[in-house]
């Protein structure tokens, strides 16, 4: 049995609501944040904002990146956050990125969303956002998740 | 650190089949959060309660996408099913790509179907030590049916087949490696082998070298002959019988009197998994840079020392 003591990394979903199949930037962020030392889960594309909720629930994630290019995240990014309020998972982070315009993403925020990740970023600006969120301070008691 | 009451209060909910609660108890018990060895103890009742089945394969032969089918041959026929899908950590980062979940996605509104993805977190091979605690949260949740997917086979630290009550042994056509790591460890332990892909051409000659391999191998104990079944994760052609074939092992392993002794040969397994676990922890932790000075100033052998510490001395 070798490195038995090692810490559990962050757990984060990656998820794609509704119909839109660029996936290309999702399994960009699979893999940047896999590398950088997280545990990634992802849905694969066509996901209902209610699998994405109920996923995030039995697999006790953390955090939860909505990927979406089709134009259709003003409706689907915070009926995701609604969703996951509603199942008690109000303290799990909720982030995103794609085809998003700067104007949409005040609103975003407002709603619920913590981050938004436009074309062009560098990944590391996102693993350097998800540390600063998760590493520091401990959940509130909402979330299953406590501090490590 | 939960009190003792927190501890009832969690396990009381997961036996009520609240999922939120049982999502909660395999955080603890896979991640060994404060309190964890309190309650994988409370869990540790409900062994037994269910019929806990282990895929295992090379990656890419299709567990995970015959998993899915089997859900829905098994939804079908009233089971309702908990699923744990172990996936590697990678050595050099410590993250993981859990993509079992991926082929699974269509059963994730279903409420008497569970699904965790785990990653095997710095242990050698297919499967995390706090397999057994995570089995037993699904089995308290009341889950008729447990499908372990794991990743390789062979030399694993846990071998699936001292965790599960059927091990499945998934391989496809064109894998000429898949039938040699087969050779070295999987013949044994495999009650049904699943020839996934039966779509491809090739299927056939597939199960004839399996049959072959197999007829060279003695019986089971307690008389099981293990069968092959070719099956399409694509069509779902097959799955029917796959489930069958299944549900006979477990028929078997009642009237032939062999459940009693798998059953006791998890035990001890999960017994030396805690006990290696808490042995090499409580030692370390008494490891101090004293010991290192000891063995550079060859004043002592790591064997020496680790007998000292092994034995709860300094
Ligand atoms: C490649 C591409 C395709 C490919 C997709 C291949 C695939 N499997 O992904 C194909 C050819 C199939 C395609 C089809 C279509 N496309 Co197209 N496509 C593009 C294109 C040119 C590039 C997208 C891409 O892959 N970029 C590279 C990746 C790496 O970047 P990214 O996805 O933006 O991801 C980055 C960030 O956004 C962010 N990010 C993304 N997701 C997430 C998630 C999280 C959690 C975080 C933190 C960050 C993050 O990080 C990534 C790395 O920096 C864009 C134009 C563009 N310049 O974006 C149009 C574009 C997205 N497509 C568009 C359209 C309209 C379509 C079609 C509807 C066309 C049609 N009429 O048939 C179809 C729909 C397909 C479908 N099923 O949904 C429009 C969308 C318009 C809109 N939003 O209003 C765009 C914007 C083109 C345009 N200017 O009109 N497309
Ligand atoms: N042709 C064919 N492809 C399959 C079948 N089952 C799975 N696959 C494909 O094999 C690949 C690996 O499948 P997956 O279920 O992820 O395998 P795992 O790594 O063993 O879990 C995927 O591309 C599947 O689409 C099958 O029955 N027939
Ligand atoms: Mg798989």
């Amino acid at each position: 049995m070798t490195e038995v003591n090692t810490l559990p990394s962050h757990r984060i979903l990656i998820a794609k609501p509704g119909l839109d199949g660029h996936d290309r930037g999702a399994k960009i962020i699979v893999r940047a944040l896999r590398d950088a030392g997280f545990e990634v889960i992802y849905t694969g594309i066509r996901q209902t904002p209610e699998m994405i909720a109920r996923t995030a629930l039995q697999e006790d994630v953390e955090a939860v990146g909505l990927s979406l290019l089709s134009g259709a995240h003003m409706t689907l990014f915070p009926r995701v956050v609604d969703l996951m309020k509603k199942q008690g998972l109000g303290g799990v982070l909720v982030f995103g990125g794609g085809i998003i315009p700067d104007e949409d993403v005040a609103a975003l925020k407002k709603k619920g969303v913590a981050g938004v990740f436009g074309p062009g970023t560098p990944t590391d600006a996102i693993v350097a956002f998800l540390r600063e969120r998760l590493d520091a301070a401990p959940k509130a008691a909402k979330g299953s998740r406590a501090k490590r | 650190m939960p009190s003792a009451k927190d501890v009832r209060e969690l396990a009381a909910r997961v036996r009520r089949g609240d999922r939120a609660a049982a999502a909660r108890a395999l955080s603890i018990v896979t991640e060994e959060r404060p309190g964890h060895e309190a309650l994988a103890g409370a869990f540790f009742s409900d062994h037994g309660a269910s019929h806990t089945v282990g895929l295992c394969g090379s990656p890419g032969s299709g567990k995970s996408s015959l998993v899915n089918r089997l859900v829905t041959r098994l939804r079908a026929a009233g089971e309702t099913v908990g699923v744990l899908a172990v996936d590697p950590t990678s050595a050099f980062t410590g993250g993981a790509f859990l993509g079992d979940r991926m082929r699974f996605q269509a059963h994730s509104l279903d409420d008497g179907v569970f699904m965790r993805s785990l990653a095997t977190r710095g242990m050698m091979g297919g499967l995390n030590a706090t397999i057994f605690a995570a089995i037993h949260v699904l089995e308290a949740c009341g889950f008729s049916k447990v499908l372990v997917e794991t990743v390789g086979t062979g030399q694993d630290e846990v071998d699936v087949a001292e965790v599960v009550d059927t091990v499945v042994c998934v391989s496809a056509p064109y894998q000429g490696d898949e039938f040699q790591a087969m050779k070295a460890g999987t013949m044994e332990i495999g009650d049904v082998f699943a020839v996934n892909k039966a779509d491809l051409p090739e299927v056939e000659r597939a199960v004839a070298m399996l049959k072959d391999a197999l007829s060279l191998n003695p019986l089971h104990d307690g008389g099981w002959a293990p069968r092959i079944a070719p099956v399409s994760a694509l069509t779902g052609k097959g799955v029917a019988e796959l489930a069958a074939d299944i549900d006979a092992h477990r028929a078997h392993l009642a009237s032939s009197g062999e459940l009693e002794s798998r059953r006791r040969r998890q035990l001890r397994r999960e017994l030396s998994l805690v006990l290696s676990r808490r042995l090499y922890r409580d030692a370390m932790a008494r490891v101090t840079d004293r010991h290192i000075d000891l063995l550079a100033a060859k004043k002592s052998s790591p064997q020496s020392l680790g007998g000292t510490l092994l034995a709860g001395r300094k």
